[in-house]
């Protein structure tokens, strides 16, 4: 990771602020000054609506911030635009190739775009592109989800962009292609490509050096995910028992429980601070006090999400 | 330029991929044309004549046989009465009826003159008068030839009356196509360069494409003008076929300059798209783009641009709106060119007025064209 505060930061996000209709909460409500390092893997994560295609529209010169700038290879959004736009490779989160327009096509389409031939760059799509070599003459509007993002990938790729922003690349995907859509990410990464990329899923976060955590248009939190999670300092637990639904209940009636959620199969409850208790103690206050049966509880370590429900309240 | 050609490729492979849309766009005028041309003609045709007669005249039994020759009218037979004839008409067995006097031909050389009486089905008053009018002038035209040999033999008499001579300029058979094939030309070429182009641009809004091609080096108002090159080819064939339809279907001859007709229906085709280029810059759904360019340009075209009804007997009001629609310049100077066969110095009017339009509509077009999606 290579998080500098050195002058070329490849981006710099200044107090970005956008806000689509009057008397609106703003979709975007950045403070302070934010820099994304040279060869970073920046993870953007959170809910649909928390303000990350915006965010992502305004870095990449499409929407105009209402206040606040940034920095794209030290250009400025608002005035270099133009120039900008020559350095990014841009990925939405709509599937936005031509559906008439063959695989191959496509990809001569957009390298031409940009004045490139497909050979200059192939070596970087290279490992994306000998998937859809296959399919080379198929429509591109009759590829598989998967298949239609990494065509979306190498067509943003083609021209060899010193940033890459990926907005949810990995939303209506399945679970073998988003983990060698990453996996592709990473090789990026590895060449010197600064990547932004956003997504709703909490596990893909891991794969990124940073990330940042957006709710409601600003950053909640913006760390490494190791450190986002050794930051949690609370003790958190994994309930089950047979009758789960009663169970979140009587779990939110407890006076010591802070906050209490459904994750996966199991509830997990945070205690209130100052406050300690083992987990056969609430295994058996459950039981006796609120009739369960086969209740399981597991003190357990704090993932993101965990990490994400719990910076939600501040 | 490599890009702008790369732009221009991508759309013909767009165009020429949605085969059902373009056979919509080049069938389209040919069943407008056939449809106007034959089906819907204003003509008359095989009108049924009846006739009545006192006695076997030799002179009315020639006319006749000439009527009857002609391609409007076909001779059904003679009825003994104006009964008979009423009869026959009401039964539909005829739709105009010829009733000669008694000593028809005798009277004709006579100072006092011979009387034919006209009886015409006038259910469709329309057909009625158009009948009349054609059977008359034959009758005339017939018994002034034979008149004229009469006053030659005898000039001392003063015999024959004065006979009315009509005629239709231009367009001496009245055919309907002369006055549909400029208007059609107007409506199509608008149809597919405002309403093709703009549906096009705005659906790469909608897909989402135009995001992607907003974030490239290509100046985005070469996207919009990208295309507009494979919308002007299509256009350019569609108006080559109406043309050759014209011509050698519907016979319509060209009177004028095929040059400056070629150039007029360029001017309009530009203009045409420009009308779609800002449409497209300022709408942001396809269906509202095509509600634009179906509905509030193309029906005023049906309505202001002379095409169907006469501008002159609309209220003045209306007359200064239709004025605004370019479509009426462009019908207005193909009349002119096409039929009327004048030179161009007297279309020169229309041709400047519609490159100004042209103009102003490309530049609203490009003021009004964002190249961020906000």
């Amino acid at each position: 990771m290579e998080v500098s505060g050195s002058e070329n930061s490849p981006i710099v996000i200044d107090s970005l602020v956008k806000t689509y209709r009057k008397n609106f909460p703003p979709a975007v409500h950045l403070t302070g000054r934010m820099r994304i390092g040279r060869g970073e893997l920046f993870g953007i994560i959170g809910p649909d609506g928390a303000g990350k295609t915006t965010l992502f529209r305004m870095l990449a010169t499409l929407v105009t911030p209402d206040s606040g700038t940034a920095l794209i290879e030290g250009m400025d959004i608002l005035r270099d635009y133009r120039k900008i736009r020559t350095v990014l490779g841009y990925m939405p989160g709509k599937f936005s190739l031509y559906p008439d327009l063959s695989v191959r096509e496509n990809l001569e389409f957009f390298a031409s775009v940009f004045g490139k031939d497909i050979d200059v760059n192939y070596g970087l799509i290279e490992d994306i592109y000998c998937r859809l070599k296959p399919f080379e003459k198929r429509k591109a509007g009759k590829l598989s989800g998967g298949m239609k993002q990494k065509l979306a990938l190498c067509c943003s790729l083609i021209h060899s962009p010193s940033i890459l922003f990926l907005d949810e690349p990995t939303t209506g995907v399945d679970p073998s292609s988003r983990r060698e859509l990453w996996d592709n990410l990473a090789q990026l990464k590895a060449s010197g490509m600064t990547i932004v990329v956003s997504t709703a899923y909490m596990d893909e976060a891991d794969r990124c050096d940073r990330v940042g955590m957006m709710k409601a248009g600003s950053f909640l939190a913006v760390d490494s995910p190791a450190d986002i999670i050794s930051g949690f300092s609370r003790k958190l637990f994994s309930v089950r028992s047979d009758d789960m639904f009663r169970l979140l209940k009587d779990l939110r009636s407890i006076a010591a429980v802070d906050k209490c959620y459904t994750f996966g199969d199991s509830h997990h409850i945070i205690l209130k601070t100052g406050i300690d208790a083992a987990p056969e103690e609430i295994c058996r206050y459950l039981t006796v006090k609120s009739g369960h049966s086969g209740v399981v509880v597991k003190e357990i370590k704090a993932t993101l999400e965990d990490c994400y429900m719990n910076l939600e309240e501040r | 330029m490599r890009e702008f050609f790369a732009f221009v490729r991508k759309e013909f492979l767009h165009i020429f991929r949605d085969t059902r849309t373009l056979l919509v766009l080049i069938g389209l005028p040919t069943v407008l044309i056939v449809l106007f041309g034959f089906a819907i003609s204003t003509e008359i045709r095989n009108v049924n004549v009846g006739l009545l007669s006192s006695d076997g005249d030799l002179p009315v039994m020639r006319l006749m046989e000439e009527i009857d020759q002609s391609e409007y009218f076909t001779f059904k037979g003679s009825y003994p009465s104006e009964d008979r004839i009423e009869e026959a008409m009401r039964r539909g067995q005829i739709d105009v009826a010829l009733i000669f006097g008694k000593g028809f031909s005798s009277r004709l050389y006579s100072p006092e003159g011979a009387e034919v009486a006209i009886v015409a089905d006038a259910t469709n008053p329309n057909n009625a008068s158009m009948e009349v009018m054609y059977l008359s002038s034959i009758i005339s035209s017939y018994f002034r030839d034979d008149m004229v040999m009469a006053a030659m033999m005898s000039p001392s008499a003063g015999y024959g009356s004065l006979v009315p001579n009509l005629k239709m300029m231009y367009n001496p058979q009245l055919k309907s196509s002369y006055n549909f094939v400029p208007g059609i030309m107007g409506l199509i070429l608008m149809l597919i360069c405002s309403l093709m182009t703009s549906v096009s641009i705005v659906k790469e809004k909608e897909t989402g494409s135009m995001e992607v091609l907003l974030v490239s080096p290509v100046k985005p108002i070469n996207i919009v003008l990208a295309k507009m090159i494979p919308y002007f080819v299509v256009a350019c064939v569609v108006l080559i076929n109406i043309l050759l339809l014209t011509i050698f279907v519907l016979k319509v001859p060209v009177e004028g300059s095929f040059f400056w007709m070629i150039l007029v229906s360029v001017i309009y085709i530009v203009l045409s798209l420009g009308i779609g280029m800002l449409v497209s810059a300022v709408v942001r759904t396809q269906i509202i783009a095509t509600l634009i360019c179906g509905v509030i340009f193309l029906v005023p075209v049906m309505m202001f641009s002379g095409m169907l009804y006469p501008l002159e007997s609309m209220p003045a009001a209306l007359q200064w709106f239709a004025q605004l629609i370019p479509a009426k310049w462009f019908i207005e100077a193909m009349r002119k060119i096409m039929i009327e066969g004048v030179p161009v110095r007297y279309v020169t009017n229309e041709i400047l007025i519609m490159t100004a339009m042209a103009v102003i509509f490309f530049a609203a077009a490009v003021m009004k064209f964002n190249d961020k999606l906000d």
